[in-house]
């Protein structure tokens, strides 16, 4: 997030596309429904279903799943058409717009409309509405990124930003919300092919030399290619150049996307380590399983979706020889040529923080109260809770052109609806921690998947019926939900049920740029299955 | 009334939300969380995966011992920390010298902590020799 989540109740306007907040980001979105309930703010919601925050939605537009950049393409052009540009923002702190201003020209709130079945109407009051309120804040979550679309999604998105000057203040700004608990610190911290921790390019000669001299290796050995990519690493692996594979903390057996094909590539390498809490289904499959402990039973940080960097602390003893991942990552470098001596998780903290420009003025002991927002340079740094203040990481933002693509399965008369995936409040991802919880596992126990009735009715499915879904690349047996929240059309499943893996069908045709896999849209077929349901 | 033992402040492991929370440790268990008010992020609110979500932490089937095989065709079976390690750091160091760096490929993890997920890319890049780690925040 460009913003802070204490700040979410000044906005004036908030538009949330792509995000399930409620039940995502269920403490995240009091702050939203503060904002509209108590503040007047207004709230714009653009997403195909009737999620939870529909119903403190000011404006709802539902469009067809993976036609969003059609949708703010063309509230850039009523934006621009009718004057409401904010022009001493783009002249100070932007380039490009002369470019955007010509891509949009033709995106009339009509075409749009064609494309995304989305009223000309409500576009264009969405857009007055976020031009003009003085504060609109712009929330998304994989439901802008996980199409083959996404890095063009967030572009336009970040353009309506800046056309409007609508970044850098209290209640603004292109706020992605994260999933994972940390997933903002594995890729500050380095847990990406092409960058070094703080986002320091590996194809960089100076910071090849920066980490180089700090890790004690000789410049010459420093690889200079970007890595590979989950989805390519499965890739390299089925076409034999990828060899061992090592994992820790993660099940791509149940969350990547094609699941058959990741199967395929853990059965081709010639070894596979997996460093878990849980035999999960990845585990299974290994050579070697290393057992990890629960964030209840070590120290360190996590990094929240506002930048903001937080301790853990022990509170249980270790189970059985399990041990805390850092001990065990250092004892495999100890049997490879490393010389490594932490004394505990603030030494490493230390070592990294000195390594990382966001996060040079942080330390364990500087975190105990409250944590600290990135960047925070030195060590008198408060920490920043509003990114771009100033200027822009780049110096000037710049405008980009996006153009509409078509996702990247359509659907046809085989396999007639769209499949959508995503969470629900009561289980996370694989489902490895919630559904352990008897609790929460009684409140949601079965994979289901969400039909409208129109569409029910259609096929002959009853509420409850067990049906089958099937893709061009698997099939799963669901129970039916007949709900109105999909829009007729299109179907909607979770990927928490290792029993009915939702990734069995799912398409790995990725975003070029993020190599994001495209979970929001593929094309499926849904039928009753002959035998009624065991009670 | 039951009286914890310890209460330990700390962060939610589920979302990236990261409210902060306190665990109630009684006889070595979680017996109670509730959400702490210090704080510019979830100002006491939890939701109900971060109220309710921790049987998983005392779950039966945690992993307590590393598990090794020589085929694939066996069987899981215990082991010690040395036979586990050793094996690990022999088999990368193999398919680096025999095959080259790049063919090895890291996962780290969006649930582990920063200084966990700067150590594994460090081991990738410093003793590996190969920039191909990621993790699955795309998914
Ligand atoms: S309590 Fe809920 S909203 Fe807060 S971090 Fe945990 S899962 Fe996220």
């Amino acid at each position: 997030m460009t913003n802070s989540i204490s700040d979410i109740p000044q906005a004036r306007v908030l538009l949330v596309t792509g995000s399930n907040t409620t039940e995502a980001h269920p403490v995240l979105a009091l702050q939203m429904k503060k904002a509209v309930r108590q503040n007047g703010a207004k709230l714009i919601l653009i997403d195909p279903r009737r999620i939870g925050l529909a119903d403190f939605a000011y404006l709802h537009l539902r469009q067809k799943p993976g036609t969003d950049v059609a949708i703010y393409n063309a509230m850039a052009h009523v934006i621009i058409e009718e004057g409401l540009t904010n022009d001493d923002f783009i002249a100070a702190r932007t380039e490009n717009f002369d470019a955007l201003k010509e891509a949009v020209r033709d995106w009339t709130p009509q075409r749009a409309a064609a494309i995304s079945g989305v009223p000309a109407a409500q576009i264009v009051e969405a857009a007055r509405l976020y031009a003009t309120s003085g504060a609109s804040a712009i929330f998304w979550a994989m439901g802008i990124t996980q199409h083959t679309t996404g890095t063009d999604n967030v572009k336009v998105l970040a353009n309506l930003a800046m056309m409007t000057g609508n970044v850098g203040r209290p209640g603004t700004g292109v706020n992605p919300l994260r999933g994972q608990n940390n997933v903002q610190g594995a890729c500050d911290l380095g847990g990406l092919p092409n960058v070094f921790p703080g986002y320091q390019a590996v194809t960089s000669v100076d910071a090849r030399h920066k980490f180089a001299e700090a890790w004690g290796v000789p410049y010459e050995k420093m690889n200079d290619h970007v890595g590979l990519t989950v989805t390519e690493m499965m890739n390299g692996a089925l076409h034999g150049t990828v060899k061992a594979i090592f994992i820790m903390g993660e099940n791509p057996m149940l969350s990547d996307p094609n699941l058959s094909h990741v199967k395929e590539a853990l059965e081709a390498v010639e070894f596979l380590a997996v460093q878990d809490i849980f035999l999960n289904e990845t585990g299974r499959m290994a050579d070697v399983v290393l057992p990890a402990v629960s964030f209840a039973e070590k120290g360190g940080t996590f990094t929240n979706t506002e930048r903001r960097v937080q301790l853990i602390r022990p509170a249980l003893p270790t189970p059985g020889n399990a041990r805390p991942d850092w001990q065990i990552i250092t004892d495999i470098a100890n049997r490879l040529e490393a010389d490594w001596s932490y004394a505990d998780e603030a030494e490493i903290f230390a070592e990294m923080a000195a390594l990382t420009p966001q996060y040079a003025g942080m330390s364990h002991a500087r975190l105990e109260q409250d944590g600290l927002q990135w960047p925070c340079p030195t060590s008198e740094h408060p920490g920043t809770a509003v990114l771009h203040a100033g200027t822009f990481a780049r110096g000037k933002g710049l405008f980009q052109a996006v153009n509409y693509v078509t996702p990247a399965e359509e659907v046809d008369d085989d396999y007639p609806y769209i499949l959508s995936t995503g969470r629900i409040l009561f289980h996370w991802h694989g489902g490895t921690m919630s559904r352990r919880s008897p609790g929460l596992d009684a409140i949601a126990p079965e994979a289901e998947v969400e039909i409208h009735p129109d569409d029910g009715e259609q096929l002959g499915i009853a509420h409850g019926d067990l049906v089958q879904v099937s893709s061009r690349r698997g099939q799963v047996v669901a129970a039916a939900r007949l709900t109105r929240r999909s829009p007729a059309g299109t179907v909607f499943m979770t990927f928490h049920y290792a029993e009915a893996a939702t990734n069995l069908l799912t398409i790995d045709a990725v975003d070029p740029t993020a190599k994001i896999p495209e979970y929001k849209v593929c094309a499926v077929k849904v039928e009753a299955l002959p035998v009624p349901r065991q009670q | 009334m039951l009286q914890a033992d310890q209460v330990v402040p700390t962060t939610c492991p589920y979302c990236g939300v990261g409210c902060q929370i306190d665990l109630h440790i009684k006889d070595g268990m979680i017996f109670r969380v509730n959400g702490r008010f210090d704080n510019h992020v979830n100002h006491g609110n939890l939701c109900v995966k971060g109220r309710f979500g921790y049987d998983y932490v005392h779950a039966p089937d945690r992993l307590r011992q590393p598990l090794i095989r020589a085929n694939r065709s066996d069987e899981l079976a215990p082991t010690d920390w040395d036979i586990a390690l050793n094996t690990v750091a022999n088999r990368l160091r193999h398919a680096r010298d025999t095959y080259g760096p790049d063919s090895i490929a890291i996962l780290t993890s969006a649930k582990c902590t920063n200084e966990e997920n700067y150590l594994l890319q460090k081991l990738t890049r410093a003793i590996l020799g190969t920039n191909s780690v990621d993790h699955c925040a795309r998914l």
